[in-house]
């Protein structure tokens, strides 16, 4: 590595910009479809075998995210979504794959520091501010709701 | 089989390129901006929160069913759909219940699974 003396922020940007790989991002774009997708159509076969069992749309609905998350985080306590992910990219971290990854993968990762802050507290740290904008954005849609 | 028969195979494939489509713009704007994948996923839930509230999504979901429900999009478009739903079943009250309980049954999962996890699974060594 040669020595570069970089001044001033600009200058140190314009260097990471050159120097880190530039992502492929058709290559990343396609791979983000494909895997999405077939998440989505996974997600779609249950739904349908919920509505050929006579299930309905709601309970249906949240049987599919419940085995989705199931099974994403089976994949994270085996290390396998991590890898998905890298290839993956938006692909795994967009469907409600991705918010399971985000509880999970914490969850595991900070038992060291105990079950209550570690496991109980960083579980939260991607999934809390989701839950928070989330969460206010409905009630505050709901508050509309009832007033017109 | 009669399973098999059951399938609608035009909405399955309308799924998979919606499903798909979505996953492409949360890549662009992973690549394209230095947006991190906490802000990313906020960003999702709140627009598809938007969306349910306008009334909009529901018509994704017609068309294109868990390509609609299953990214982050549909979870967020879920919660508005229930904070409405239950404020007009059970009037305002129902704007602060409506929403989480809908989406109830994920975050429990979600949360259990997690527990679970991180008492069987052991953390691996962070490579970096």
């Amino acid at each position: 590595m040669e020595n570069n003396p970089l001044e001033t922020k600009q200058e140190y940007s314009k260097y990471v910009d050159k120097k880190s790989p530039n992502s492929p991002i058709l290559k990343n774009c396609f791979n983000a479809f494909w895997v999405g997708g077939l998440i989505c159509s996974i997600g779609q076969i249950i739904l349908f075998y919920c509505k050929y069992k006579g299930l309905d749309e709601t309970s249906s609905a949240t049987i599919v995210s419940i085995i989705l998350i199931g099974i994403s985080a089976l994949l994270t306590s085996l290390n396998i979504f991590n890898k998905i992910g890298k290839f993956a990219g938006a692909g795994s971290l967009i469907p409600i794959t991705g918010f399971a990854n985000s509880i999970v993968s914490p969850a595991i990762e900070y038992k060291s520091e105990g079950y209550v802050m570690g496991v109980g507290g960083k579980m939260f740290t991607v999934a809390g501010p989701v839950l928070v904008f989330g969460i206010s954005t409905s009630v505050i849609i709901g508050i509309i709701a009832a007033f017109f | 089989m009669e399973f098999l028969q059951s399938i609608d195979w035009m909405l399955l494939l309308r799924c998979f390129i919606v499903g798909g489509l979505i996953c492409v713009v949360g890549q662009i704007l992973i690549d394209k901006t230095k947006l991190t994948s906490a802000r990313i996923l906020v960003l999702f839930v709140t627009i598809g929160a938007i969306l349910g509230g306008l009334g909009i999504y529901k018509y994704l979901i017609e068309f294109a069913g868990a390509g609609a429900t299953v990214p982050l999009l549909g979870f967020g478009a879920n919660l508005a759909k229930g904070a409405i739903q239950e404020v007009q079943n059970i009037g305002l009250l129902g704007a602060f219940i409506g929403g989480v309980k809908a989406a109830a049954g994920g975050i429990a999962a979600a949360i259990f699974f997690g527990y679970i996890a991180s008492l069987l699974a052991k953390p691996k060594i962070k490579k970096q």
